[in-house]
């Protein structure tokens, strides 16, 4: 059955492929640092599983150290703004049929997986078939498009390598950011700062509680890096005790409401860093910010508007 | 005391992210101090640290998609939307950020989270359209790097907007199903359908105020 296994062998063999394109680019000073970032994040791809708990942690301690020494950026790949602007001209149009390929290898992929019968059901994990589907569609688009636009043969990996440059040491952020929550979970830190909340903040009025909720959601979030971490112990602690039996709110409204508060936080955070801080990376801005600052008053005018919406939706009209 | 100890891996986050160390320092030192306060050996924190990584291992998978985006934009596919955009005068930075903002929040409101995304759609497609609408409407050729930078932040930040505030509205998502888990563990039981309704008030708020927002940013003079 086709599933994380063989995702994680085709990551760890692209990675693997950065790493020896890394090596070879003698035009990179820093070229034997991004070989060993990028080996090491091959390894964890190809034999996370068989390296232990400590073997890995000891793996992650050499990524992070290596990557916070400074990495460089690949030299090769990238070819001139001439040659691209010639092959838009010569293709036009036609260059915008795989990219909108790949979003529909995605949808018929995990659509097949889950309605297209038990063979399929038994080819694939239904439970990763969008991951495995988004992996196939990358690999088949690549190829096509080698052949299409008439690439080099390896252009998918020295330019792949190009844009995993760009991102940088933030590529393992995110990775590193779950992991840390996991051991946040393990310590117990979210029941500690709910109590914390729920002791420091008065609640006699309905609004008083609400705000504390939505406002507690947004700031936990922002702390933790994930609603999710926040939604067990903000509702257990403020939305169930005092939101729906003090005050008889619905708690599916609570709830609904509550996590997207949640969301606005996730907006605010550089802890939500696949959101917010890597696509400042991918796309070369010099303020590792600035996606933050864009959606920052959006999500906290969102956030004022939930609030309103909870106080007025969520409870019966005569309390 | 005691309990609020495992807090200072909270605080050194905020800390190290304001001052603005290396983050992948700062999360280890976080690990390594919450670790420490729960009472754990430092191997014991490595190791702890180490299966939550390769447990999260497909957070990192996603990159997958970077060397399919990287032979369209060889090829020239961010000259190419830019060409387009540049081609129909029709097309405002304003209208189609709109656009964008609304089929992100429709599809993931289907459960098409997977169809666009930063990498497979911001980066080579909309950015540099957004970029060219600005440009023709500013009247030159192309735009300073610093409102460029300012266009391309607007575009990946709206791209989350749509994703976070349309997902909620699909039954399927794990957001809804860890409401559901959650409240029946305390002896409620939801439909994910009310739960999903009720992120619809606020999907059509997000729409609204980004909205306006994407409005207010078209009529901005560049540079200002």
């Amino acid at each position: 059955m086709i599933g994380l296994t063989q995702v994680y062998a085709l990551a760890g063999l692209v990675f693997a492929g950065f790493a020896v394109l890394s090596l070879r680019d003698t035009a990179n000073p820093r070229r034997l640092r991004n070989a060993l970032f990028w080996g090491l994040f091959a390894l964890t791809f190809l034999a996370g599983d068989r390296l232990g708990d400590l073997g890995n942690g000891v793996l992650v301690l050499v990524m992070a150290l290596t990557a916070a020494l400074g990495l460089g950026r690949s030299g090769s790949g990238a070819a001139d703004a001439e040659a691209r602007a010639a092959s838009a001209r010569t293709h036009g149009l036609r260059l915008f049929w795989p990219a909108l390929l790949i979003p529909v290898l995605v949808l018929a992929g995990s659509l097949g997986v889950r309605h297209g019968g038990p063979a399929l059901a038994a080819l694939v994990d239904p439970k990763q078939a969008t991951l495995v589907s988004l992996s196939f569609a990358a690999v088949v688009v690549a190829a096509l498009s080698v052949r299409l636009f008439r690439q080099p043969v390896l252009s998918p990996l020295t330019e792949g390598l190009r844009l995993a440059d760009t991102v940088g040491w933030m590529a393992l952020l995110p990775q590193m950011l779950a992991a840390l929550g996991a051991v946040f979970a393990l310590a117990g830190v979210g029941a500690v700062v709910g109590e914390t909340v729920t002791r420091v903040f008065s609640m006699d009025t309905r609004l008083a509680a609400v705000a504390v909720y939505c406002l507690g959601m947004a700031g936990f979030t922002v702390l933790m890096g994930n609603a999710f971490a926040a939604f067990p112990v903000m509702t257990a602690g403020v939305a169930l005790p005092i939101l729906v039996k003090v005050y008889g709110g619905d708690p599916a409204a609570i709830c609904a409401i509550g996590m997207l508060s949640g969301f606005c936080g996730t907006l605010l955070t550089p802890l939500a860093a696949n959101f917010n801080l890597a696509p400042a990376a991918l796309l070369d801005l010099d303020d590792r910010y600035a996606v933050i600052r864009a959606q920052a008053p959006t999500a906290l005018v969102l956030l004022a508007v939930n609030t309103v919406l909870m106080h007025v939706l969520a409870f019966p009209a005569h309390p | 005391m005691g309990p609020m100890l495992v807090l200072l891996g909270v605080l050194l986050v905020v800390a190290g992210f304001a001052v603005g160390l290396n983050p992948l320092l700062v999360v280890l030192a976080s690990a390594l101090a919450t670790g420490l306060a729960a009472g754990l050996s430092p191997v014991e924190v490595l190791a702890a640290f180490g299966k939550a990584f390769n447990e999260n291992r497909y957070v990192s998978a996603a990159w997958l998609i970077l060397p399919v985006i990287g032979v369209l934009e060889r090829s020239g596919l961010q000259e190419a939307a830019r060409g387009l955009i540049a081609r129909l005068r029709s097309v405002t930075f304003a209208r189609l950020m709109l656009a964008y903002l609304l089929f992100r929040q429709v599809t993931a409101a289907l459960g098409l989270i997977s169809i666009a995304g930063q990498t497979q759609t911001i980066r080579p497609i909309i950015a540099p359209m957004a970029e060219a609408a600005r440009a023709s409407e500013a009247g030159v050729e192309a735009l300073d790097s610093s409102e460029a930078q300012k266009v391309r932040a607007f575009a990946a930040g709206t791209d989350n907007i749509g994703l976070f505030f349309g997902e909620d509205i699909f039954l399927a998502i794990g957001s809804i199903l860890l409401m559901v888990g959650f409240l029946e563990q305390n002896g409620i039981t939801v439909e994910p359908l009310h739960l999903s309704v009720w992120a619809i008030p606020t999907a059509i708020a997000a729409f609204l105020v980004h909205g306006v927002r994407i409005l207010m940013f078209g009529r901005r003079r560049p540079g200002s």
